[in-house]
């Protein structure tokens, strides 16, 4: 939350001057727009006759109408409580994304085929190669973020080198440099190991920064407390530091895993049958791509939105142990 | 005079260009009682951190219990076993209660089974008089507390020698009292103790031997009854008129 002051001031949305810029800067909008051709303007064909032919007029009174409305409907959510704002909000941004999905004429039987495959195969591969990857990626995180913060130079060396190359390369490119590189190499690997080592090996450098951040930001003294009572290395890394640095590494973490998860439709490139790969293929032979590319959207975003539920539990989880 | 527990002989430190300590030369008999002060940043904090290597030394030698402490050393968790620490801000463990953070060391690093740790934890839990404490977590307790915590964790350790880096600083005034009344009775049952402070009726009452450091420099260590009645030198008069003027 940000800071709000005690002292109470008026709602923003309920001064006459901002409903006023509000309402200029909608019609000016909808009035450019030419809103006539849209269903809009068949709504208004009463008042304006035929859309097509109304001209300047129907373009101004349609406009006209439109930011009304929008300025309306802005005055009266200012009325409610926060939660119902948030939650009107919400239903109508949904609408709209809902409507301008309608609009594609969308055929809902042929979803309802290919939806089911499009969970079983590719959600299923999707998830589990993320979590794979996430879980090689943490663990080369670690190691990599001691190593970033050792005075080893030889250590430091390697573990700068692996951040900076395996940052500074699109994650693409690393997917096609595995998977047709190692074979020149003379490891064959297949698809989906591929696939799981160059996210792994990606999302492990961006995740060493976090790490070392959060190693980091436990206070000198722990370690110091920790060291002089006889602790070795290890003992203090496993048992002091990490535990208290996993609340700050925890909440990036999770955003890493949300952004995998989505990344992990690069590896369909080499043909790994993840939902990317289906959304592309399922609908090639009927020619209906959209249909296939929005249902796979929609996975993608529920997906993403469980596991944002997920990371703020956790982050709950953790808050109440140190809020102690 | 007893078997030095502690030596330095000439030791020297730097920061950089910054010399911390300057030609340190110190011997801390088994069972001596010690207090050290000076003005911030005349390297006496430094000088006790180098005791269990905390900080390192660049010349001189220092001994522990007949160790030589340098650079190569493999053994230095054994020394640090037997030296306990107590810092300004407490650095208690805050994500394990306060039973645990007494029982974390003897378990992990001596070996000792949990029934018995816990045994160790809970009397020298009692010694601090804070039994009742033991299953809260460290920043449910006061700071008086957190410190008897702190030093009911590095006693469980059994150690020979005791390290005090101004204890009382950060506290309270109120809770003052409660952690130097713990460190007196500490100093009664013969444990050698380093402390570094500023409290001067602690140092009256408890030291064998007062040490002033200034500029990375002993400049004067007497008994305190000599030390603060008869300073030798112009410096430790007049850090002694700026601390017991109130």
């Amino acid at each position: 939350m940000l800071y709000s002051d005690t002292v109470e001031t008026s709602k923003l949305v309920h001064k006459p001057w901002f409903a006023v810029v509000v309402f200029a800067v909608a019609f000016g909008l909808f009035f450019l727009l030419d809103l006539t051709g849209s269903m809009l303007g068949e709504i208004m064909r009463p008042v304006i006759g035929e859309p097509a032919q109304s001209g300047l007029y129907g373009r101004f009174a349609v406009a006209f109408v439109v930011a009304i409305l929008f300025v309306l409907n802005v005055v009266l959510i200012g009325f409610l409580s926060l939660p119902a704002q948030v939650g009107v909000v919400w239903a109508e941004l949904l609408i709209l994304f809902l409507s301008f999905f309608y609009t594609f004429n969308l055929s809902f039987s042929f979803i309802a085929a290919k939806v089911p495959f499009m969970i079983t195969q590719g959600v299923f591969t999707t998830l589990y190669v993320s979590a794979i990857s996430i879980f090689i990626a943490s663990a080369i995180a670690i190691v990599g973020a001691v190593a970033k913060l050792s005075n080893n130079g030889f250590a430091f060396a390697i573990a700068s080198f692996y951040t900076s190359f395996f940052r500074g390369l699109p994650l693409l490119m690393q997917v096609y440099l595995i998977y047709l590189g190692l074979p020149q190499l003379g490891f064959i690997v297949g698809a989906v190991p591929a696939g799981v080592m160059a996210l792994s090996l990606c999302y492990g450098a961006y995740m060493t920064e976090i790490f070392r951040a959060g190693i980091q930001s436990i206070n000198r003294g722990q370690w110091e407390a920790s060291r002089s009572m006889g602790f070795g290395f290890s003992l203090t890394m496993r048992r002091i530091i990490l535990p208290q640095a996993l609340p700050v590494i925890i909440p990036p973490t999770g955003n890493q895993f949300i952004a995998m998860l989505k990344d992990s439709s690069l590896v369909s490139v080499i043909g790994v049958w993840e939902l990317m790969f289906l959304a592309r293929t399922l609908g090639q032979k009927t020619f209906q791509h959209m249909e296939m590319l929005i249902s796979a959207a929609m996975i993608y975003w529920i997906l993403s939105i469980c596991l944002e539920l997920a990371q703020s539990r956790i982050e709950r989880f953790f808050n109440k142990r140190t809020a102690r | 005079m007893k078997e030095p527990i502690i030596e330095a002989r000439g030791v020297s430190k730097w920061y950089g260009a910054f010399q911390a300590l300057k030609n340190i030369n110190l011997t801390v008999a088994k069972g001596e009682r010690i207090v050290i002060c000076g003005p911030s940043g005349s390297g006496k904090s430094t000088l006790i951190r180098c005791f269990n290597r905390l900080e390192s030394h660049q010349e001189g030698e220092i001994f522990v219990q007949g160790v030589r402490l340098h650079d190569k050393m493999e053994n230095i968790a054994k020394v640090r076993t037997n030296i306990g620490m107590l810092f300004q801000d407490f650095n208690l463990f805050p994500h394990m209660t306060v039973l645990m953070n007494c029982m974390a060391g003897p378990m992990w690093v001596k070996g000792i089974a949990e029934q018995q740790a816990h045994e160790t934890a809970m009397k020298f839990l009692e010694r601090v008089k804070i039994p009742e404490q033991a299953n809260k977590f460290p920043n449910q307790l006061s700071g008086g507390q957190q410190q008897r915590v702190a030093i009911a964790r590095s006693l469980c350790m059994e150690p020979e020698i005791m390290l005090f880096d101004e204890p009382t600083s950060s506290l309270d005034p109120e809770m003052v009292s409660e952690v130097l009344e713990t460190m007196t009775s500490l100093a009664r049952d013969g444990m050698t103790m380093l402390c570094v402070t500023h409290e001067m009726g602690f140092a009256r009452a408890v030291a064998d031997r007062v040490i002033f450091m200034d500029f990375g420099e002993i400049i004067e260590q007497a008994p305190p009854n000599i030390f603060f009645e008869k300073p030798r030198f112009e410096r430790t008069k007049l850090f002694l008129s700026q601390v017991l003027q109130h």
